[in-house]
């Protein structure tokens, strides 16, 4: 079965991950760790790992959910507003309730998500002439909108410093005791598998959603409030990831299909293992620092949708 | 009729110049203190840069806006911030921050993002399938390639180096060389001519691509040379005092809605007008009323971004 290929691949490289890093811990002491290894293991590595499968997989189902709601191949937290709208909750949080529990934050964070995914779905409706790259551009317009008010009570505050590094997708502050949010998006996904039915018929159009009974604006809403949870819970314990969201569902879907239902699993997966892969570049390009995962995601992502977008246009 | 509405159109433009130039003399002159001389050598120096900056973003969002029929794109959305902020950067990361009153510095950042989006122009346009909203996305991505790559190498870089690398990539019109406005400034006549000749041509592409072809305009030619001519706008623009994206946004967008016209010519000449007017007071609002507690393009990200918000609303709320 095609399907194993990256499960397999996922496996492989999240066990590489546990044993990458500047404190080596040998696999042959696995069962026999010392002191040292053990705490590095427990309260870093296996923190980090975890984080990465999780973050990977509700990015790219992320992307998934949006583009089925817009019917738009090209949209996704970073092309629509979203996380520009989280980032401003974060910014309200830290100006308003500066002592305020992450927990806190991340809610603030969500409900200027939703709201800025909510706006920007129905700006696109009153788009004239739907040609499929120009929602994503308005969407990163709308974005960078959003990232400029962000910008000006940032540096009123001065607080850019403290926003830029905290935002910027990273794992390496990854820990025991501060990622833990991150497992929010688990039960999510798995509310996302059984919505996944209605997702693509939504994806197919409001009139055809409407003949075969189903409720197109509550299903929309449905799916922007748990892109906008785990987006604003992604954002809030480990930073943007670029494009994350557009190119694996577009890979995915090139190999398996549209059938949400039966993508859902390989594109989680796929997101997982493509964010696993870049963490280890990350760590390994300049031992013995590490350069955040966004930039490698960053990087290689662009180059992959610069691809998928010129392959698409010749079609 | 017709008559009618170009005799209106006279009157606001001409409305429009008493305004700024009122403005322009109240920027000039207000609490001198005597130092007449001095106060407009300093006040000048600015005004010079506002009146550069305001032409080129504005004749150039109102081109880009016109060629994509969308008003809610700039020509920022190419990449040509991110662009500046990386060629910045490789600068100081070779250089040091040592050089970076040099005006050779200011040649390089332009000719190397006309030669970019020109590589990329010719690159995507040339397929017989003409897809101008993929060569925009790609220069979307392109852009936040290369904050990625700037971001990456702002790391890796010295703190102290890093820390004057920041205060140039604000936008800024008080650092302006003097020695590059008159470098500048025949490149800029220029371009106003060459926008102005395609003002009529422009009137027709605004109909739509399949009615400019219709009335014999050779759309791909065309649409590469405005895009020539746009990008050549904005790099000069944003090497001269940096990155500011909703300033050719809010200009483009006031001007469509006062001069209800789609005449080219007089867009350009009402959207210059207002920047400028936008541009100065703006200045003075800064200077005076705000005691410098804050720069300019701060102010106009502010209220580009409010803007851009209100008009959002009102468009869902006028369509529905």
């Amino acid at each position: 079965m095609k399907k194993t290929i990256p499960i397999g691949l996922l496996i492989f490289f999240s066990v590489l991950s546990l044993f990458v890093g500047v404190q080596s811990i040998s696999i042959t002491h696995l069962f026999q760790f010392s002191d040292l290894e053990q705490l590095v293991f427990w309260n870093t590595r296996i923190p980090r790992t975890a984080s990465l499968i999780i973050a990977g997989a509700t990015s790219s189902v992320c992307g998934l959910i949006m583009q089925h709601l817009t019917q738009n191949k090209f949209v996704s937290p970073t092309t629509a507003g979203t996380m520009d709208s989280a980032r401003l909750g974060m910014l309200v949080a830290m100006l308003f309730f500066p002592a305020s529990s992450i927990l806190i934050r991340s809610f603030i964070a969500f409900i200027f998500a939703f709201l800025g995914t909510y706006l920007f779905i129905q700006l696109i409706k009153k788009i004239p002439g739907k040609n499929q790259i120009m929602i994503p551009l308005v969407g990163v317009m709308f974005g960078n909108i959003i990232g400029s008010v962000v910008t000006f009570f940032a540096y009123q505050f001065q607080l850019i410093q403290n926003m830029t590094s905290w935002l910027q997708g990273n794992f390496a502050t990854v820990t025991k005791g501060d990622y833990e949010l991150i497992y929010v998006s688990v039960p999510i996904l798995i509310i996302c598998y059984f919505f996944a039915y209605k997702f693509t018929i939504v994806g197919m159009g409001e009139d055809i959603a409407v003949n075969v009974g189903l409720n197109y604006e509550r299903t929309q809403m449905l799916g922007l409030l748990l892109v906008a949870v785990t987006s604003s819970v992604t954002l809030v314990t480990i930073g943007g990831l670029p494009f994350l969201g557009v190119i694996i569902p577009n890979i995915v879907s090139q190999f398996y299909g549209d059938q949400m239902k039966q993508t859902l699993w390989i594109t989680a997966v796929s997101g997982s293992l493509f964010l696993v892969m870049c963490d280890i570049l990350s760590r390994v390009i300049r031992q013995p620092y590490e350069v955040p995962v966004s930039l490698i995601v960053g990087v290689i992502g662009s180059i992959i949708f610069i691809v998928l977008l010129v392959k698409g246009a010749k079609e | 009729m017709r008559k009618h509405i170009k005799s209106k159109m006279i009157i606001q433009l001409v409305l429009l110049s008493v305004l700024t130039i009122a403005m322009i003399m109240l920027f000039l002159t207000y609490q001198t203190y005597g130092n007449w001389e001095f106060a407009l050598l300093l006040r000048g120096k600015k005004l010079l840069a506002f009146v550069i900056v305001g032409i080129l973003t504005s004749f150039s969002t109102i081109t880009f806006q016109t060629l994509t029929q969308n008003h809610f794109l700039t020509p920022s959305i190419l990449g040509f911030d991110s662009l500046y902020v990386l060629i910045q950067t490789v600068l100081f990361f070779i250089w040091g921050s040592s050089h970076q009153r040099d005006p050779r510095l200011f040649i390089i950042n332009v000719v190397l993002m006309v030669f970019l989006s020109v590589l990329l122009f010719s690159a995507l346009l040339k397929k017989e399938k003409q897809d101008l909203f993929l060569l925009l996305m790609i220069g979307m991505i392109l852009g936040t390639l290369f904050k990625s790559m700037s971001t990456f190498l702002q790391v890796m870089m010295d703190p102290n180096e890093y820390d004057k690398l920041q205060g140039k990539l604000f936008a800024s019109f008080s650092n302006v060389e003097v020695s590059l406005l008159v470098l500048v400034i025949p490149i800029v006549m220029l371009l106003v001519i060459l926008f102005m000749k395609a003002a009529n041509k422009l009137d027709v592409l605004h109909l739509g691509m399949d009615q400019a072809i219709n009335l014999g305009i050779n759309v791909g030619r065309f649409q590469k040379y405005l895009l020539f001519l746009i990008s050549l706008s904005v790099a000069l623009a944003t090497a001269l005092i940096g990155p500011i994206t909703f300033l050719g946004f809010i200009v483009a967008n006031v001007t469509y809605q006062w001069l209800e016209t789609y005449k080219h010519t007089f867009l350009f000449l009402a959207g210059a007008l207002l920047s400028i007017l936008f541009l100065v007071s703006g200045q003075f609002l800064v200077e005076q009323v705000f005691q410098m507690n804050t720069t300019l393009s701060v102010v106009i990200e502010f209220s580009g971004g409010l803007y851009f918000v209100w008009k959002l609303l009102k468009e869902r709320g006028g369509n529905t």
